[in-house]
């Protein structure tokens, strides 16, 4: 081992999470066998994969070196760890390192400081920026999917019942009712571990955008009458109204009475977690139910919630776990070293690993470099983000919250092309039109009623009433046309080609009288447009004709 | 004010019925299990108009009657319409729109002379007539050139006179200049050079124009076509042409919109037409990177990666077209449907020569339309797709649109065919698009080319699949 190591240049060190209850390690063997295919000298800390069921013996056969918690700390150039550090911790950092961690700087300004105060350079997971091409590396994503799927477990070892319905000989047993709150990642992946459970699931979010995916588990989308916009910035919802709040807690009031697991995953970036299963609703349900407050470590979405605790409220039992990654850590360490595989790779690889200030998925995440503060990052570095939508609201969301990958969003930054559904006609368009509408009409005017005396007659009065029809006939032409799906631009174009051929009634109006030159044009008139009114609505018969299911 | 353009009561009647009806027409349109009952409302719409206006216009004026050539012209009209729309290929649909909006702004000409001769019309009547002839001049000469440059007659590549704008502008004058003499005499030699005028602007409008920016010359030309009946419609003071003018005018005002949109242009440069701002310049040759190396792929490889593969994305251009190969391409979806591969098509809204031309292509193949899919539907999945195949397609699947800032074609939304595990471009020849630019797909490590005529090289993959 010690030799493959001399060949390479960058060493990555795994150190032992030690916070407490804590078993998830920054990276399991198949991950690190990845990295010293790649180039990368890795060293882990001796028992550090142990509480995840990965033994040392598995890193050294994957080619990583075991140290000592020291090495492990002052001897890598890049540290990888999955909890921040402690501030004794970050003591034992070499000057001019790497560390890459869950950080918060928000919250842990402390931390911040104390780093800074080595001179390393921080990279915090918690800060990659939600844009389809960071999703690879979004741990956040990884650790709410797992931890999703852990509530509806430790909702299930609690509850009295089975989950999928049967019918056994001694008699019928309903399938358990499931209520999530909060459809984001978390929250979806429980709605598929219940439905695979074989739960009758619903799931309430004040996105409505949501209703699809959760739709597509097989989810019930609970809504309440009052329509609002619910989606925020980043992915997270914003704050709603107070009637809508009302409808919202009146809903869950009537669901409290029918449901028998309630999962709640309402978070807010950098804030305590909304309130919004209240006691009484708590009160409200049947004793063994079971409730999974997934927002315990903010305070929790639940009244009664006591973190890290299950507690048993008037037969309810109350689930407040704020380790439910930490208890899946043999997946959830391995999730996590992909994420962090995709990121160093992100950044350059074994060969060519830098801190670019150029690459929009790294530059959010970096919170110190060389000790200087890098975080928040300036605005210039979001650039590859899509524009949030236009009522995209202050930044203050209140309700339903959960991070969570949108794949079809970031495809809106390149999307200039019309959108298969329906767009209202834009205002620019209107406006040019109209102002050209406005000039045309307002030169033909000046010329035909230029004279002193026009303004008064009854020519006039005609005109102006045909312009009225005209500006008319323009903007229903817009509305209806604006519904036309691209699929059937052609046989549009052919119906509108058929229909311009009206006029033939100009020919046939000309056409009346003794064959002067004047009835021979308006002859010549009428065949031309007959042979597009024939032309263009035969063509388009024969176009639509062909389409088919 | 002349006699027969009095409306009686039944008339009237008759135009707002068919003007309803042709409202209901385009609604109809706007989804494919409408469409069909739209074109009936369009025809019946054209019909009671038509026959309102024989009708009230025998029974009422004595004096004065319908020649019986014109019902000849009518008959004949007739004929050779249907023998057109019989007999056109789909691949050939963008020449016979531009044709038949040639034939509409011929037609206003036509009316608009016939209007002047029968005896020397009033002022007002002068600058109406002036105006009808003059759009239906541009629109004519304009559809004409549009028309033979889709035959491939004469070339697609844009003309760009040097000063094209300034030419643009004396031609406006020129003609305001005629209009004001032609008004104030009623000499017709102003009329004529007034006509004359336009028919050149018209040329030279279209000419500024290259191959890949037709769909929007040919919304653009329908827009004009419906503007033309509008201007005849307040020549005769008739309201139903000015509202079905109107009609088509916007719908072909919106549809050169979306097309600008789908290439990223302004609505200005449309409007005022040779896209001024953005001409679609080719690269100086000194400029271009230096392409790097293509791989090629043969039939039997990509037959055997096809089979093997779950999902699968055909982005069609105007080469399928060219090549006739959309039978082909639906024998390769079938087959691969039928092997479990999930086959969908993902559409440009600028590919091929019309708004929606590949649409009706693929149609006309029989592809069922539920797995053609626009591009803001699909553009998402391009990364969990396996093998995406780009059928004579070329700037609407070019990356330098989103990477290079510099490109002509820079900001145009693309589709991310790139992003799939393996792309399969087939061409004729290594030659650039029309916008004249290179495409650095062809040197992505995940592109391989099978080069080759589509038809052919389809037809290879479709006989190793069947073997």
């Amino acid at each position: 081992m010690a030799l493959s190591y001399l060949r390479r240049g960058m060493k990555l060190g795994i150190v032992k999470e030690t916070w407490p209850g804590e078993r998830r390690v920054a990276a399991s063997p198949q991950v690190v066998a990845k990295w010293v295919k790649a180039g990368w000298g890795v060293q882990v800390e001796r028992g550090a994969g142990e509480l995840a069921s990965y033994p040392d013996s598995q890193y050294e056969t994957a080619g990583a070196t075991i140290v000592e918690r020291t090495a492990a700390w002052g001897d890598s150039d890049i540290v990888l760890k999955l909890r921040p550090p402690t501030t004794t911790e970050v003591e034992q950092l070499r000057e001019g390192c790497t560390l890459i961690s869950y950080i918060q700087p928000a919250q842990n300004t402390e931390l911040v400081d104390a780093l800074a105060k080595r001179k390393v350079n921080a990279l915090a997971m918690d800060q990659v920026p939600r844009i389809s091409r960071a999703q690879k590396m979004d741990a956040l994503s990884s650790m709410a999917n797992i931890s999703g799927y852990r509530a509806v477990i430790e909702a299930a070892g609690r509850f009295g019942s089975f989950f999928t319905g049967q019918f056994t000989a001694a008699g019928k047993v309903p399938p358990a009712k499931v209520l999530i709150i909060g459809a984001g990642v978390a929250g979806l992946a429980a709605l598929g571990a219940a439905k695979g459970l074989g739960a009758i699931v619903r799931a309430f979010d004040v996105r409505a955008a949501v209703e699809e995916q959760v739709k597509s588990l097989g989810g019930e989308f609970l809504t309440v009458s009052i329509k609002e916009a619910g989606e925020g910035q980043g992915g997270y919802a914003k704050e709603m109204s107070k009637e809508f709040l009302d409808a919202e807690y009146a809903l869950f009031r009537a669901q409290a009475k029918e449901v028998d697991i309630v999962i709640t995953t309402a978070l807010i970036p950098g804030k305590p977690a909304p309130k919004l299963w209240f006691t009484d609703m708590v009160e409200l349900m049947k004793p063994g139910s079971v409730v999974v407050d997934m927002a315990a470590e903010q305070g929790g979405n639940c009244d009664v919630t006591k973190p890290g605790e299950a507690i048993d409220h008037k037969g309810v039992i109350v689930i407040g776990y704020t380790d439910l990654a930490s208890r899946m850590a043999h997946v959830a360490s391995d999730l996590y070293g992909t994420n962090l595989l995709h990121f160093l790779d992100e950044m350059g690889g074994a060969k060519g690993w830098k801190i670019d200030h150029e690459n929009d998925a790294v530059r959010p995440a970096l919170i110190l470099e060389k000790g200087e503060k890098m975080w928040p990052p300036p605005p210039a570095a979001k650039k590859a983000e899509p524009a949030p939508a236009k009522e995209a609201p202050k930044p203050a969301p209140v309700v339903i919250a959960e991070k969570k990958p949108e794949p079809k969003a970031p495809a809106k930054s390149h999307g200039g092309g019309h959108a298969p559904a329906p767009r209202p006609p834009s205002k620019g368009l209107g406006i040019v039109m109209s102002l050209l509408g406005l000039i045309a009409a307002g030169a033909f005017l000046y010329l035909r009623f230029g004279q002193v005396d026009a303004l008064a007659s009854p020519a006039t009065q005609d005109f102006l009433q045909r312009i009225t029809v005209f500006v008319l006939a323009i903007f229903v032409g817009m509305q209806v046309v604006w519904n036309v799906t691209p699929a059937l631009h052609t046989p549009l174009m052919s119906v509108t080609n058929a229909i311009s051929g009206i006029i033939v009634i100009g020919g046939l109006l000309g056409a009346i009288g003794g064959l002067t030159p004047s009835i021979w044009l308006a002859i010549a008139a009428t065949f031309f447009a007959t042979i597009n009114i024939a032309g263009g609505f035969l063509v388009t018969r024969r176009m639509l004709a062909m389409f088919r299911k | 004010m002349h006699a027969y353009l009095n409306s009686t009561g039944l008339i009237v009647a008759a135009y707002v019925v068919a003007a309803v009806l042709f409202i209901l027409s385009l609604r109809g349109l706007s989804s494919q299990e409408t469409a069909r009952r739209g074109n009936l409302y369009g025809i019946i719409g054209m019909a009671i108009a038509i026959a309102a206006t024989l009708a009230t216009n025998t029974s009422a004026l004595h004096a004065a009657k319908f020649q019986p050539v014109l019902f000849a012209a009518i008959g004949g009209g007739a004929v050779i319409g249907a023998i057109m729309a019989a007999r056109v290929g789909m691949t050939q649909m963008p020449e016979l729109v531009a044709l038949l909006h040639s034939f509409v702004g011929l037609a206003a000409v036509l009316v608009g002379y016939s209007l002047d001769r029968k005896e020397v019309p009033a002022f007002g009547l002068r600058i109406e007539i002036f105006v009808d002839v003059w759009i239906g001049a541009i629109t004519t000469t304009g559809s004409v050139l549009a028309f033979l440059k889709l035959r491939g007659s004469v070339s697609g590549k844009p003309l760009l006179l040097p000063a094209r704008h300034f030419l643009n502008l004396a031609m406006l004058v020129g003609s305001i200049t005629c209009a004001v003499l032609y008004a104030k005499d009623a000499n017709q030699t102003y009329l004529y050079a007034g006509t004359t005028i336009a028919c050149v602007l018209g040329v030279h409008l279209v000419a500024g124009i290259g191959g890949a920016d037709m769909p929007v010359v040919v919304s653009m030309l329908n827009s004009y076509s419906g503007w033309t009946a509008s201007a005849a419609g307040f020549m005769l003071h008739n309201d139903l042409l000015i509202i079905t003018g109107a009609l088509v005018g916007s719908s072909g005002a919106i549809l050169s919109y979306i097309m600008c949109r789908a290439m990223n242009r302004s609505i200005w440069n449309v409007i005022f037409g040779g896209f001024g701002a953005a001409p679609p310049k080719p690269v100086a040759k000194g400029e271009a990177p230096a392409p790097g190396e293509v791989q090629e792929i043969d039939a039997a490889t990509l037959a055997a990666t096809l089979k093997s593969s779950k999902e699968v994305i055909i982005v069609p251009g105007y080469g399928m077209a060219v090549a006739r190969a959309q039978h082909a391409v639906r024998e390769l979806t079938d087959i691969l449907r039928k092997a479990g591969v999930n086959v969908r098509f993902a559409i440009h809204p600028v590919a091929g020569r019309l708004p929606g031309h590949m649409n009706v292509l693929l149609a006309e193949a029989n592809v069922p339309y539920d797995i053609v899919h626009e591009m803001d539907e699909i553009n998402a999945d391009f990364p969990t797709t396996d093998v995406a195949i780009v059928i004579g397609a070329n700037d609407i699947v070019n990356p330098a649109a989103e990477d290079d800032p510099t490109s002509p074609i820079a900001g145009m939304p693309v589709l991310q065919v790139w992003k799939a595990k393996l792309v399969i471009v087939n061409k004729r020849s290594r030659a650039a698009g029309y916008a004249g630019i290179d495409n650095q797909l062809f040197y992505k490590p995940v592109t391989k080319m099978l080069f080759g005529d589509s038809k052919d090289a389809i037809e290879k993959v479709v006989s190793t699949l069947k073997a």
